[in-house]
C-alpha cells in the first residue's frame, strides 16, 4: 500500500489512541485545524476534544502539563509544532522530564512522548529552520528518535509510548510527503538499533532523519562511479547504536557523517569522535563530515540550498575519503 | 649556482654504473651524506650518498640507465636558507625547516624583474630562502610588503609539507606492522595519496618474498640495461624489508636468550643407521631431526608458538614451523612447514627438501610466508657454533641450532667425543620467561635422546 510519511504517522497516532485509553494527543492546532503539518487531520473528529487537545501557545505550559499527566499514569503524546519552539519548553524537557526518575531515586518514570518537526529546506527563515535534535541527544534521561522512512514513521510511536521514560521524536519537515510502499500489517518497530539502508564496501555514509534521502541519492551516484557506499541510518540518536557504527566502519574503513546540524559541537562530531575512539586502527581516511554551513539558515532559496547538506557534497566527501579526488 | 650529483666512482676499477633506483624525488631536501640512489657497479649494488646539502631540482637519469663515472645524474639546488638564515628574522614561532624550501624559490629566475621592496623585507625574504621575483606584491605599484613575504613563506611550508610527508592511514600502519611491510615503500591510493590498508595488503601479497626475489636462474638476458626484475634490485628490496622487519623486532620485542649444548650422538647414530638402508634421495639430514624435536617441544610450551598482535599474545593451536633459508644472492626467507608437530621425520625431511628448493628457486606460496608460528634457523654442518636469532614479528620466539660437530664430551666421569650442537632460544619476554624457555630447550634435548620415538 503506497503511503506517505504523514499518513503513516497519523495511522500510528490513531492506532495508539485506539489501543490504549491513557494515550492522548495535545499541542498547538492539533485539534480543529488538524495539525500544522496535517498529521492529526481527522483525529479530532474521530476522538473528540478530550483526547485531541488544542493548547494555548505556551510550550512550557503544555509540555509541563504532559509531564504531569505522564507522572499520573497517562501516556501523553505532546506535539511541539517545530523544534524551533521547543526552546521555550527546554526547562520542562531538560530539567523535569529528563531528571525526575533520577531525582526521585527511581520512583517516578515520565512516560511522555514528544513529537516535533525539525529541519530546514522549506524557506521558513532562520528561526524556523533549526536542526536541534543533536542538542537533545546530549541530555541523559531522554531517548531521541529520528524516523527517516515511512516504516519508521508508522512504527516508532507505539514503541516510544511503551518506553517508561521520555522519548522525543523528530520528524524532518521535508519527509512528510515522502511516499513509499508500506506493508498492510506494518506495525511497531524497534527503537534501539541503527539500520543499514544500503550495503556497500567502500565507504560508510552515516546519517539520520531528513538527510537520509539525499544520502541514498549520493550513494546511487557514487555507485555509478564505481564507489559502493554503505548507508547507515542511525534512527536513534540517543542512545547511539555504537555497535552498528563500529561494524560499518570496520567493513569499509572510511566514514562520512551527514548531519543537517551545524558542525561545531554537533552530533556528527560525537559520531566522528566515537569512530576514532573505537575504530581508529580500522580507518583508512579521516572521518569526513557534511553539515550545514555555520550561519543562521538563509531565507533566500539559493542561499538556503547552499547552506544545507546536498547529495553533491556527500558525493564529494565520499570521493575524498576513498582518495578519488574531489 | 646548481650542484650536480654525478655517477660516483665506487672502486678504483669502476668505469660505469647502472642506476638501480632513485631514493629521492624532485623537491626533496638532502643533506650531505643522505642516500640518494642505489647503483649497480657490476660487482655489487651500493647506496650512493649526496656530497652536498640542497634540494633535488631534477633527476637526469632513469633507473636502468648505465652511466660512465662522472656523468651528472641529478641537479641539486643549494639552499640559501641553510647558510644565511639569521634566526632573529624568522617571523613565525615555528622556524621554516630547511627541508621544506623548494628549489624554484631559492634562485632568482634569470631575467626576471626584481620588484621593489624595502631592505628589511629583502633581508627577510633572503633569510627565508624566498625569491622576491616570485612573490606577488600587494603594496603600491607591486611593492612587496613584509606581509607578502610572510604569506609566501607560509604557502611554501604548506606545499612542501604536502609533498614530503608520507601519509599512512591508521589501519595501514597497523597492517604494515602486522605484515612486516615497510609502508614507506608503498604507493598510496587514499586521500591525498595516503597509504591505505588495501595498499598494504596488496603490497604484502605482491611481496611473495622469494617469488620475487629468489630466482637466480630468472635473470634477464645479457645487456647493459637491467629491467625492473633485476636481481640486484630485488636483493636490495629484500634487504630493505629484512632491515625494516628486524628493526621493528629489536625495537619492540624484549628479547631474552638461552642456550644449551645438546648431545646428538644417539640421534645421529640412529639417523646414520636409517640412512644406511636408504637411497640417497630419501636420506635424512640432522636438520630434519632438529626441526621435528623443536615442533614437538613447541607443542608443549605454547608461550613460544603464536603471534603477538594488538598488544596481546595469541597462542597457535598448531605448530607451523618457519625454516630460515639463506638465498644465494643474500638475504633469507623463512617459509613455513605447516603442522610440523604432526609430521613424521620422513615427512619432515620431504617437506624440508621441498620448501628449501622452492625458496631458492622462488616458488613459495603466500601462506608459507605468512603462516610460521615459530621459526628455526639451523646452520647444519657449516657456519658457527652458536646462533643468536632475532625474532620475526609477530612471532614470539626463534630457535637457533649452530654447527653440528664433534666435541669433547664429559659423561659419567669419562671424556669421549660426541656429535653435539649448541641450541639457542631467542624469546619474547612479554610472553614467556626464562623458566619456560629453558623447559623448551630441555624438551628438545629429551626428544633427541630418544630418536627412535621421533
Amino acid at each position: 500500500m503506497e503511503t506517505t510519511y504523514r499518513e503513516a504517522m497519523r495511522t500510528a497516532i490513531r492506532e495508539a489512541l485506539l489501543q490504549d485509553d491513557r494515550v492522548f494527543l495535545m499541542g498547538e492546532d492539533v485539534g480543529a485545524y488538524g495539525g500544522c503539518f496535517a498529521v492529526s487531520l481527522g483525529l479530532f473528529e474521530e476522538f473528540g476534544p478530550e483526547r485531541i487537545r488544542d493548547t494555548p501557545l505556551s510550550e512550557s505550559a503544555f509540555v509541563g502539563a504532559g509531564i504531569g499527566a505522564a507522572l499520573n499514569g497517562m501516556r501523553p503524546i505532546v506535539e511541539i509544532m517545530t523544534v524551533n519552539f521547543s526552546l521555550l519548553a527546554l526547562d520542562q524537557i531538560v530539567n523535569n522530564a529528563a531528571t525526575l526518575l533520577h531525582m526521585s531515586g527511581g520512583q517516578f518514570n515520565v512516560p511522555l512522548v514528544i513529537r516535533t518537526t525539525t529541519g530546514a529546506g522549506r524557506q521558513l527563515g532562520a528561526q524556523h529552520s533549526h536542526s536541534l535534535e543533536g542538542w537533545f541527544a546530549h541530555v541523559p534521561g531522554l531517548r531521541i528518535l529520528t524516523p527517516a522512512t515511512v516504516e519508521d514513521a508508522r512504527g516508532m510511536l507505539w514503541t516510544a509510548l511503551e518506553d517508561p521514560d521520555p522519548v522525543l521524536i523528530f520528524e524532518h519537515g521535508s519527509l512528510y510527503n515522502l511516499s513509499s510502499e508500506l506493508a498492510e500489517d506494518a506495525g511497531p518497530v524497534d527503537i534501539h538499533a541503527a539500520a543499514v539502508r544500503r550495503e556497500g564496501g567502500d565507504v560508510s555514509l552515516i546519517t539520520y532523519g531528513g538527510t537520509l534521502p539525499l544520502t541514498l541519492e549520493a550513494a546511487d551516484r557514487l555507485a555509478a562511479e564505481g564507489i559502493e557506499a554503505e548507508v547507515l541510518d542511525l534512527r536513534t540518536l540517543r542512545p547511539l547504536d555504537d555497535a552498528a557504527i563500529l561494524a560499518t566502519v570496520v567493513k569499509t574503513h572510511r566514514a562520512v557523517v551527514v548531519d543537517e546540524g551545524w558542525r561545531s559541537g554537533s552530533l556528527s562530531a560525537e559520531i566522528s569522535a566515537r569512530i576514532t575512539e573505537s575504530a581508529f586502527y580500522e580507518l583508512d581516511a579521516p572521518v569526513g563530515r557534511v553539515c550545514s554551513a555555520e550561519v543562521p539558515i538563509p531565507y533566500a532559496r539559493d542561499l538556503e540550498l547552499a547552506a544545507l547538506p546536498s547529495a553533491e557534497r556527500v558525493v564529494a566527501a565520499a570521493r575524498q575519503a576513498v582518495g578519488g579526488g574531489g | 649556482m646548481v650542484g650536480e650529483f654525478r655517477m660516483p666512482s665506487l672502486g678504483a676499477d669502476m668505469e660505469r654504473g647502472t642506476l638501480v633506483e632513485w631514493l629521492v624525488t624532485p623537491g626533496d631536501h638532502v643533506r650531505r651524506g643522505d642516500v640518494m640512489a642505489t647503483v649497480d657497479t657490476e660487482k655489487t649494488v651500493m647506496d650512493v650518498e649526496s656530497f652536498e646539502d640542497g634540494v633535488i631540482a631534477e633527476l637526469l637519469a632513469a633507473p636502468g640507465e648505465t652511466l660512465t663515472v662522472g656523468t651528472p645524474m641529478a641537479r641539486i639546488t643549494p639552499t640559501p636558507a641553510s647558510v644565511m638564515a639569521p634566526p632573529a628574522t624568522a617571523p613565525v614561532s615555528t622556524p621554516v625547516p630547511e627541508a621544506e624550501v623548494e628549489p624554484e624559490q631559492t634562485t632568482p629566475s634569470p631575467g626576471a624583474r626584481v620588484p621593489s621592496a624595502t631592505p628589511p623585507v629583502r633581508r627577510l625574504a633572503r633569510g627565508l630562502g624566498l625569491d622576491l621575483t616570485r612573490i606577488t606584491g600587494t603594496g603600491k605599484a607591486g611593492h612587496v610588503t613584509r606581509a607578502d613575504v610572510e604569506r609566501a613563506a607560509a604557502e611554501q611550508r604548506t606545499d612542501a609539507g604536502a609533498v614530503r610527508s608520507v601519509r599512512v592511514s591508521p589501519r595501514a600502519r597497523r597492517l604494515a606492522g602486522e605484515l612486516g611491510v615497510d609502508e614507506a615503500n608503498v604507493a598510496g591510493t587514499g586521500p591525498h595519496g595516503a597509504v591505505t590498508g588495501g595498499d598494504i595488503l596488496r603490497a604484502a601479497k605482491g611481496n611473495e618474498p622469494t617469488g620475487a626475489e629468489g630466482r637466480p636462474g630468472a635473470q634477464n638476458g645479457p645487456g647493459p640495461t637491467p629491467g625492473p626484475a633485476d636481481p640486484g634490485q630485488r636483493a636490495t628490496g629484500l634487504r630493505r624489508r629484512i632491515g625494516t622487519l628486524m628493526s621493528r623486532s629489536k625495537k619492540t620485542i624484549p628479547h631474552y636468550y638461552l642456550g644449551t649444548t645438546i648431545d646428538l650422538q644417539a640421534a645421529l647414530t640412529w639417523m646414520h643407521a636409517v640412512n644406511a638402508q636408504r637411497p640417497v634421495s630419501t636420506r635424512l639430514v640432522p636438520a630434519a631431526l632438529l626441526l621435528k624435536a623443536s615442533a614437538l617441544a613447541a607443542r608443549q610450551v605454547p608461550e613460544l608458538n603464536g603471534f603477538y598482535t594488538e598488544a596481546r599474545f595469541r597462542p597457535s593451536p598448531v605448530v607451523h614451523l618457519g625454516v630460515a633459508v639463506a638465498l644465494r644472492e643474500g638475504g633469507l626467507v623463512a617459509p613455513a612447514i605447516h603442522a610440523a608437530d604432526t609430521l613424521t621425520v620422513d615427512q619432515m625431511m620431504e617437506r624440508l627438501r621441498d620448501v628449501v628448493t622452492r625458496a631458492r628457486t622462488g616458488h613459495l606460496r603466500r601462506a608459507e610466508i605468512a603462516d610460521p608460528t615459530l621459526t628455526v634457523t639451523a646452520l647444519g654442518e657449516l657456519g658457527v657454533d652458536t646462533v643468536y636469532g632475532v625474532i620475526y614479528p609477530p612471532q614470539v620466539a626463534l630457535v637457533g641450532f649452530g654447527r653440528v660437530r664433534e666435541r669433547p664430551w664429559a659423561q659419567d666421569g669419562m671424556l669421549t667425543v660426541h656429535q653435539a650442537v649448541n641450541a639457542t632460544l631467542s624469546a619474547d619476554h612479554r610472553v614467556s620467561d626464562g623458566l619456560r624457555g629453558g623447559r623448551f630447550l630441555d624438551l628438545i634435548n629429551d626428544v633427541l635422546q630418544r630418536p627412535e620415538e621421533l
